[in-house]
């Protein structure tokens, strides 16, 4: 049961071969047994999971399911979930329960979607191995004395350990792939304004998009039908006639352009990744695909400029957590600006502080235009650099991350280090394109190996198309991690 | 030596939207504190802006009123400073690219026309109120007001004196009421002004300004800048210099004080707002509001000059407000359509004689009551048309003048109609000649001897003749009747 897709879930529900109610204990049973060890989860509630399910065996009843009703499906924490607390992994929101749903919590709830718990998440989604958590880190399934990658590093673990059918998870600027490639699941980050930003809690609001992480491109299409889709309460939402992404599921890839950036597999990438993806790629050839050589010159440039923009947005957004209105306060102070500094010194952590004094500087009177106003430029030359190769091929491919996943503790102290996981993922955010993680083989210490696909501006069914006929035709994806 | 003094002002005129600017929730004033702030007044997390159409169609109102230019595409911007009543610890603003830019309006003061230039207009949004009081050492925050729409105008440097900045704000907030994108409630803060003040000698560079924050009235903002023009010059003439600062005026002390120096200035750390995509006008969006537009002010005056004769003055009386030249129109209108002949003469008056004698009644009686009572023109008991019925009675003699006015005073303290309170006061006047002659001939017969006195000059006594037959009429003699027969009999 724990290794059945979506669609099978759906179907032996609507079969009434399980209920949701039982299929939700099942999930509850063995996140208590393993979630211990893995602190993929910090809230769980199960009388909440198990009212959604109740309803849901409802709907099942009357013959009134979509294909999610009844499945248990895990919320990354910078969700809001009316009732449910919701921290975006940070002391500042350890008392925050929303009461509100942000819209993909809101969608997955028309669809009868069974709320299974909300995942552990670096701080604000600041981080690249989920050890920036206030609620501890995530260890990673397959060897858990190693990371699970992040910011999605909960939901990434979650999925991994079939702690839950599928999940939810957020990237700007590798959060959903670079993790899903670390714990060797799917994850899929949608074109920039495919699913509305409302009430995912901000951390740099041109790059946040959400997006499904699954444990294959099959189940990816069927949570991003749910996902998708114009929101008039995000004005960066949109407007699209409906899709269907699992419409070109099974289209063959004959004839299908794929490009290989050279900058991606140059000087920095890990012996063992590069063997895997370029494994993948031959197995794409053998499906039909052609390979063509790109080149994205300024995407060496992307996490320079990522790291002027998104703290730059980021130190904008944390504004609001100034403990007057809800959230940690501290709890002696003796004015109102040392109510200011205290609350926040003491309510966020040291990579939030980091980047929100990154961002202040940069939009400082005499530093912009050196910093944000040039960032901005060179991040349109960077999406130009895509635009260019698209002419070229349908989908590029290399690898998510330059290695497979590191030691707890082993980048801690060196913040360029644990950027420079990002450095394949970060481009696409700064384009606003759609790109996904598969799993695509083990490195040198029997550690996944993920393989990137960025489609072009709404390429999702494309890329999904690309994902899935390299899962019929591989089994890396089904794998299990063993011993838990 | 003389001084010249320097002005510009930036005026924040609340857009009277119905909901705030970036969200659904009530603008309403005055409601229990906190009771219109939903999620995204609040700011929590993860709630993002959405932009009020309504707010961006009174900000091009506005600059199709002030001939400005309207950007075919603008850009919203945080200005980011942390304060208790401003929950997302930024204020939505526009920065580099307003909204309206290039506008210019014209002002009157004195008899002398002059044009203030309008630099640019941008949206934004309000910040809550912070509340000091009743609190007990504690600061009470009502998040009612954030996110209520403002429309900033800012000015070129262009006024002169302290007289001339309350004319341009006194036109601007007719404006803005005129084309009905503000209620110009000073007393709620709907319309409030800071006033940049320098003073140079005559030809010389600028100099350094300070601004006088938060006027709301059009009192203080004259109060502030007067004092802080002689505050200003006293300070340079004994050899001081003037540090560019921000200043509040005491109201109490009749006194500005100091805020903040521009050392003490924030950095707001502008940057485009990635939550709001760049705002675009289309020509076609910019022609249907332009198609909404009323008449302007200065139209309606050159056109009550050039159809009506009216002096320029009368003509900026009428036209204080859009409710005031509807009255007027109104009532010229219904005299108009009725075609109401004279006593002496079945010709219709012109529409010059009809408005002068409407104005006469608007500027005069309506006013002066309005006054008395503090009430303005849009809340006046008597509707236009029923003063036209008043005035028409006038016109063909049925009553006198001042019969007119006890009937505006009946009609405004217990409603009616005019014919009926004519007829219930039997003011209905004399105007029958040959019993005024009648009258007249028995008044002459009777005082023989002051006949004499006025015949041999002294001319006073005609006031005695027109007592005495009034009297006689009972007070109803049409008194230009009464007059003409009178002079004629005595000169006779």
């Amino acid at each position: 049961m724990f290794n059945s897709t979506l669609r099978q879930l759906g179907a032996a529900l609507r079969a009434k071969e399980i209920s949701s109610v039982e299929l939700t204990q099942l999930y509850l049973n063995r996140i208590a047994r393993l979630n211990p060890a893995l602190n993929a989860y910090i809230t769980l509630d199960a009388e909440k999971s198990l009212a959604q399910a109740r309803a849901a065996d409802e709907r099942l009843a009357d013959g009134d399911a979509s294909d999610l009703t009844g499945i248990p499906i895990a919320q990354k924490d910078i969700f809001c979930a009316k009732g449910w607390l919701t921290t975006c992994g940070s002391k500042m929101l350890h008392n925050f329960v929303s009461p509100y749903d942000a819209h993909v919590i809101a969608r997955f709830n028309d669809a009868g979607a069974v709320n299974l718990g909300k995942t552990n998440m670096d701080e604000f989604a600041m981080g690249s191995s989920n050890e920036t958590s206030h609620y501890g880190a995530v260890k990673n399934p397959w060897d858990t004395a190693r990371v699970p990658g992040g910011s999605s590093g909960g939901t990434a673990a979650a999925v991994a350990a079939r702690l839950c059918a599928a999940a939810t998870g957020t990237d700007t600027g590798g959060s959903i792939r670079q993790p899903a490639a670390l714990c060797g699941i799917s994850g899929l980050k949608p074109t920039y304004g495919v699913v509305s930003r409302y009430g995912m809690i901000a951390f740099a609001s041109s790059l946040d998009q959400a997006g499904p992480m699954g444990r294959s491109a099959e189940d990816l299409a069927l949570l991003l039908n749910t996902m998708a889709g114009f929101d008039e309460r995000d004005s960066t939402s949109l407007q699209r006639d409906k899709e269907d992404y699992a419409r070109d599921l099974n289209k063959p890839l004959n004839g299908l352009r794929i490009g290989l950036p050279q900058e991606f597999f140059a000087a920095g990438l890990g012996s063992d990744v590069a063997q895997a993806v370029e494994a993948a790629i031959a197995e794409y050839k053998k499906l039909g695909a052609v390979i063509v050589d790109i080149s994205l010159p300024n995407s060496r440039l992307s996490v320079p400029v990522y790291y002027v923009l998104a703290p730059a947005e980021a130190s904008s957004n944390l504004s609001r957590f100034d403990g007057v209105r809800y959230g940690y306060r501290a709890p002696d102070y003796t004015d109102l600006t040392d109510m200011y500094e205290k609350s926040r010194a003491q309510g966020f952590g040291a990579e939030v502080k980091r980047r929100i004094m990154i961002g202040t500087y940069v939009l400082s009177h005499g530093y912009y235009d050196a910093y944000y106003l040039q960032a901005q430029k060179i991040r349109r030359l960077i999406a130009q650099d895509f635009t260019e190769a698209f002419r070229q091929c349908d989908v590029i491919m290399g690898p998510t991350a330059p290695s497979t996943a590191f030691k707890l503790g082993e980048k801690g102290d060196d913040p360029v280090q644990m950027y420079l996981s990002d450095i394949y993922t970060i481009a696409v955010n700064l384009a606003g394109l759609p790109g996904m993680s598969i799993p695509c083989g083990f490195g040198a210490n029997n550690m996944p190996v993920g393989l990137q696909i960025i489609g072009n501006y709404f390429g999702e069914a494309r890329m999904l198309n690309a994902a899935h006929q390299y899962q019929l035709a591989t089994d890396w994806h089904s794998r299990a991690p063993q011993g838990l | 030596m003389t001084w010249e003094i320097v002005i510009g002002l930036e005026v924040h005129a609340q857009l009277s939207t119905s909901s705030k600017i970036f969200c659904g929730a009530s603008t309403a004033f005055g409601a229990e504190p906190n009771t219109q702030a939903d999620a995204v007044s609040l700011a929590l997390p993860g709630v993002l802006p959405v932009l009020n159409k309504g707010a961006v169609e009174r900000a091009i109102k506005f600059g199709l009123a002030t001939g400005a230019h309207i950007a075919p595409r603008s850009v919203f911007a945080r200005k980011n400073y942390f304060y208790p009543d401003l929950p997302k610890g930024y204020q939505i603003s526009q920065f580099d690219l307003p909204v309206v830019g290039n506008g210019q309006i014209t002002i009157q003061v004195g008899d002398k026309e002059k044009v203030v230039r309008i630099t640019r207009a941008h949206l934004e949004e309000d910040a809550g109120k912070s509340l000091h009081e009743d609190f007990h050492g504690m600061t009470g925050i009502d998040l009612n007001r954030a996110g209520t729409p403002l429309l900033e105008i800012v000015s070129e440097p262009d006024m002169r004196s302290a007289a001339e900045a309350v004319a341009y704000a006194k036109t601007l907030h007719t404006l803005v009421r005129w084309i009905g994108i503000c209620d110009g409630n000073m007393q709620e803060g709907s319309f409030r002004c800071d006033a940049n003040v320098s003073v140079r000698r005559p030809g010389a560079p600028l100099g350094t300004r300070r601004e006088i924050k938060n006027l709301n009235s059009f009192r203080f903002l004259e109060q502030a800048i007067d004092y802080e023009v002689h505050w200003q010059i006293d300070t340079l003439e004994n050899g001081g210099t003037i540090q560019q600062a921000t200043v509040l005026f005491d109201p109490d002390k009749g006194e500005t004080r100091m805020m903040r120096t521009k050392e003490e200035a924030h950095d707001y750390r502008y940057f485009p707002d990635p939550d709001l995509l760049p705002l675009n006008i289309s020509e076609e969006w910019k022609e249907q509001v332009r198609a909404t537009l009323p008449e302007l002010p200065q139209a309606k005056q050159a056109r009550y000059v050039a159809n009506y004769a009216l002096s320029p003055s009368d003509a900026g009386a009428l036209t204080a407000s859009r409710e005031m030249a509807d009255f007027f129109e109104g009532s010229v209108k219904s005299l108009l359509s009725q075609g109401i002949g004279t006593l002496t003469s079945s010709a219709i008056p012109s529409a010059e004689a009809y408005a002068a004698q409407v104005c006469n009644w608007v500027t005069g009686e309506v006013s002066a009551q309005l006054n008395r009572e503090g009430l303005d023109i849009a809340q006046c008991p008597i509707k236009p048309e029923q003063l036209g019925d008043i005035l028409k009675r006038i016109t063909d003699g049925t009553i006198s003048n001042s019969g007119a006015k006890e009937v505006f005073r009946t009609m405004w303290a217990e409603g009616g109609d005019a014919d009926a309170i004519i007829e219930a006061k039997d003011l209905k006047q004399n105007s029958d000649a040959g019993a005024i002659e009648a009258l007249v001939d028995e008044i002459i017969a009777a005082n023989a001897e002051k006949v004499a006195e006025y015949r041999s000059g002294k001319d006073k006594l005609f006031g005695f003749f027109v007592g005495l037959a009034m009297k006689a009429s009972k007070g109803k003699a049409n008194p230009a009747q009464l007059n003409d027969i009178l002079k004629r009999k005595l000169n006779g």
